[in-house]
């Protein structure tokens, strides 16, 4: 079946099966590998990408809940070489180990942020939760999202 | 120079100078080292290094990293290390830098590929900084001293007064200035560091010693950098490997009828494995749906371990096969460390306590799971594989056991991986992924599903911890008896000065795959010794810090604890109650001092524990990358909330009852304390590895914690049980 999938401002028109998880069509399909797989079940956030501006698990997502809806993978974030003001925010905080869960992270700080400029802590706790960092970076993650939500500037004297 | 462009050198006769013509002429420092461990265990030879002017087997056998230096001022390290998030990657190019006096941009690090780089055990217990970061220091002085002497030719005069500095020589006449590629440029100098050079001294470091951004971080937020998950080579298809019902349990018949009828999809079978491959992972996963086979289960005694009856198993299993004798002391092999006369000693003291302490099977769980892809030439002649392991050249023999090869005709490459915390070291992926590229005759990629890495993979140890000591009024610990069954002989000794010790490990057969994970036992060790101190200083009627520093020799020691109390707010905190309580514990292991102190709060009614601030002071020496080390120490005290409080495989007839993520928790952001970090960098001391030393302190400071707050002493890990 023909779905027209519009990904990262591009459009596609792709032979697949509507039932499939988005996180296979954006990595198999587009070649989008940033989305990561982690569970399968939607309990870790690896695979968070936004669907109309809200961020989902498109590990357990159908392709066909993203029709009609601009899809939002890590790679559509940076803008002429410009990496997004949160992406520059992790850089800067260094809220990374492994970072195999940093683009979920990203795009569910971007959400975040978009529906929240000016998160306190305890709204990032929430908004993030369903994200794992298996290497424990949290800390610098929470700083980060705070960072981008300062205009870049650290909100802490002193991190960790 | 790009990775990809490098030469390939499958033939076994290339040399040494040939080696150089095909890195384009320039400078090669080989290090050689007698002291490595790589040197005596395994196949530390490298094809590329043999021939007509090769050194001594001897020294062949022990060439653990090489330097290159070209005409454009690129300087490549070829260094078997990996870079699984610990940040290994940054460190030791700093401590290159360092050395050679370059600017970190100068520097690319070539690392985990069996083909280009030279032998290395593996990226494991903390050695990389104390092993291969002090290599990397000598090689780099070494290149430095060359490119000196290099200059003075030059310039006919006398080496003394030339300094090296930003990739540059100078000092000539008239303040002539030489850079590193100008002097190398056209040339094929090769140098063996076969002694000790001098190395600067961490007072003097300027690039060492400095918080360095973490290598590569804009390919890691912008979804660039490729796993091995994310590979893709041509013609690539992708694999799923049939399991079993439960552990054990052997394949008997398979019936793929079904399944080929997917299209693109072939079925391997191979005495015990089977698996398919397709053009999808989505088709994989449906043609192995469609799989129909049937398994004999495994002979199993009527009372199979399971979570329910682990530590009653594993301590009659233990001390069934006690008296086994042999292996180091207080380690493998039952023999116990004794010093002293510790069962005389305990009955003399004024103060006796005895407890039992357990720690459940845990997982991993690096976010990344394990993946591989293997492809095979046409002949079937040669094997590559990238995979996520900690130990490539392992791998390699692995591969090449599996399929009747010599390792030369196998190459393994990892990619920076999506972190391991000990749960890589094998090659089972690997394997399956090559067994599968074989048999369809197409490069296959295998990437386990999460629910795989918690059946297949293998686990931390359960343990049983039985201790029973004596102290002295005046605050003294003056017996030790400590029996670990199973969970592993790391940090088995205690830090304490204690004159009579019987310290042993009894090692047992697992009802669960086992293996390594970050600190090995020693956080079970700790989690031990560090909650019964705790309780030995209730029955003595000490304040437990001051308890701790009455038995501590050590200096460096005392300094983390005085410096995590003082950070802390000990003082303050320690009397604390009424649903709140802080601990305090510590301890030595892989190099670095480390104590941890954590306030807690915790409901009674419900035993649901929350941390609601911890700090940790560590010493690991001289600091190479006080950033990345923070950045390790946090991650190591979030992990280790897991671990102490809710972490734990559920497991009954061979089968893990809570295989996938939302019923194993782990730590999220609701879950992370306050966090304070204190380093103590003592640039006099050599510098010392972090991966591991500071997960092992958290769980019993948090122990102890409960118990004040609650009036609870937990002995089990995770303390929470299933209220988590």
């Amino acid at each position: 079946m023909r779905l027209d999938l519009q990904v990262n401002g591009r459009s596609h028109s792709l032979n697949v099966d509507p039932g499939r998880p988005l996180l296979g069509v954006l990595r198999e399909e587009l070649a989008l590998t940033g989305t990561k797989y982690g569970c399968g079940e939607g309990a870790c956030g690896a695979c968070t990408v936004l669907v109309g501006g809200q961020a989902v698990h498109s590990c357990v997502t159908p392709v066909s809940a993203a029709l009609g809806k601009p899809v939002t993978t890590i790679e559509g974030l940076e803008q002429n070489g410009r990496l997004h003001p949160l992406q520059q925010a992790f850089v800067d905080e260094g809220a990374m180990q492994c970072g195999y869960c940093t683009p979920g992270m990203v795009l569910a700080g971007v959400a975040l942020l978009s529906a929240t400029p000016r998160p306190s802590t305890d709204e990032i706790v929430r908004a993030l939760n369903g994200n794992v960092c298996r290497c424990g970076t949290y800390p610098r993650i929470v700083a980060a999202v705070q960072r981008a939500a300062h205009g870049g500037r650290p909100t802490t004297e002193e991190g960790v | 120079m790009s990775i990809r462009d490098y030469p390939p050198r499958d033939d076994a006769g290339t040399t040494r100078r040939g080696f150089l013509e095909a890195l384009g002429g320039g400078m090669l420092v080989l290090l050689v080292t007698r002291d490595l461990p790589a040197a005596v265990g395994g196949r530390p030879r490298h094809a590329a290094l043999e021939g007509p002017d090769a050194e001594t087997e001897a020294a062949r056998d022990a060439i653990s990293a090489w330097l290159h230096i070209d005409g454009q001022d690129r300087v490549t390290v070829y260094t078997g290390k990996v870079e699984f998030g610990q940040g290994i990657r940054t460190s030791l190019a700093q401590e290159l830098a360092e050395e050679l006096r370059v600017p970190m941009s100068a520097i690319t690090m070539v690392m985990g590929d069996t083909e280009l780089t030279p032998y290395d055990m593996g990226t494991f217990g903390s050695r990389s900084t104390p092993q291969m970061g002090t290599q990397l220091r000598r090689v780099g002085a070494t290149a430095r001293e060359l490119l000196i002497g290099l200059a003075a030719e030059r310039w006919g005069v006398p080496r003394e007064g030339l300094v090296a500095a930003e990739g540059r020589i100078t000092g000539g006449t008239r303040g002539a200035t030489l850079g590193y590629g100008q002097l190398v440029a056209g040339r094929q100098l090769t140098e063996t560091v076969r002694e000790n050079a001098a190395l600067t001294p961490a007072t003097a470091w300027k690039i060492a010693g400095t918080p360095v951004p973490q290598v590569g971080t804009r390919d890691l937020v912008t979804g660039r950098h490729a796993y091995t998950s994310d590979l893709r080579v041509p013609e690539m298809r992708y694999g799923r490997v049939l399991r079993p019902p439960r552990l054990g349990a052997t394949l008997a018949t398979i019936d793929h009828t079904a399944a080929v009828r997917v299209p693109g999809v072939t079925v391997t079978r191979d005495g015990d494995f089977a698996g398919v491959v397709a053009p999808t992972p989505e088709a994989a996963a449906q043609a192995l749906a469609l799989v129909r086979a049937t398994w004999r289960p495994p002979a199993t005694p009527g009372d199979e371990p399971a979570s329910s009856n682990i530590y009653e198993y594993l301590k009659t299993a233990g001390e069934r096969m006690a008296g086994g004798g042999g292996g180091e002391e207080g380690g493998r092999g039952a023999r116990p460390f004794v010093q002293g006369d510790a069962e005389r000693a305990l009955a003399a003291a004024d103060h006796r306590l005895q407890r039992t302490y357990t720690v459940a099977y845990i997982a991993h769980v690096p976010l990344e799971p394990r993946a591989a892809v293997a492809r095979w030439t046409p002949d079937r002649g040669k094997l590559t594989v990238w995979t996520g392991t900690q130990r490539p050249f392992a791998v390699r023999d692995e591969l090449a056991q599996a399929f009747g090869m010599p390792p030369e005709r196998v190459r393994v490459i990892v990619p920076d991986t999506g972190s391991g915390y000990g749960g890589k070291h094998t090659g089972e992926c690997a394997v399956e992924a090559a067994r599968l590229a074989r048999n369809a005759g197409t490069p296959v990629k295998l990437v386990w599903t999460r629910e795989e890495e918690f059946r297949w993979a293998y686990f931390r140890p359960a343990g049983v911890i039985d201790v029973n000591a004596g102290a002295a009024r005046d605050g003294r610990i003056t017996a030790w008896i400590f029996d670990n069954y199973n969970s592993g002989p790391a940090a088995i000794r205690p830090m304490y000065a204690i004159a009579n010790q019987r310290v042993t490990f009894h090692p047992v057969d697992s009802p669960l795959r086992q293996g390594s994970y970050r600190g090995l036992a020693a956080t079970a060790n700790h989690f031990a010794r560090e909650m019964h101190v705790d309780e030995l200083a209730e029955a003595v009627g000490m304040e437990p810090l001051a308890f701790r520093l009455r038995n501590i020799d050590d200096p460096r020691l005392r300094a983390v604890f005085q410096a995590a109390a003082e950070r802390f707010g000990w003082d303050r905190a320690s009397s604390s109650g009424n649903g709140r309580g802080a601990g305090i514990a510590g301890g030595f292991e892989k190099g670095g001092y480390f104590a941890t102190a954590a306030e807690v709060e915790a409901d009674r009614a419900t035993g649901v524990v929350r941390v609601v601030r911890a700090v940790t002071a560590f010493d690991n020496g001289a600091v190479i990358n006080p950033d990345g080390l923070r950045n390790q120490i946090v991650g190591a005290m979030i992990q280790g909330i897991g671990g102490a409080l809710f972490e734990r495989i559920d497991f009954a007839h061979g089968v893990i009852r809570n295989a996938h993520l939302a019923a194993y928790r782990v730590p999220r952001f609701s879950d992370v304390p306050e966090i304070d970090v204190v380093l103590l960098d003592r640039k006099d001391q050599p510098s010392m590895g972090a991966g591991e030393a500071p997960i092992m302190a958290i769980a019993p400071a948090i122990g102890a914690a409960i118990h004040r707050a609650t009036g609870t002493r937990h002995r089990a890990l995770p303390m929470m049980g299933d209220s988590g």
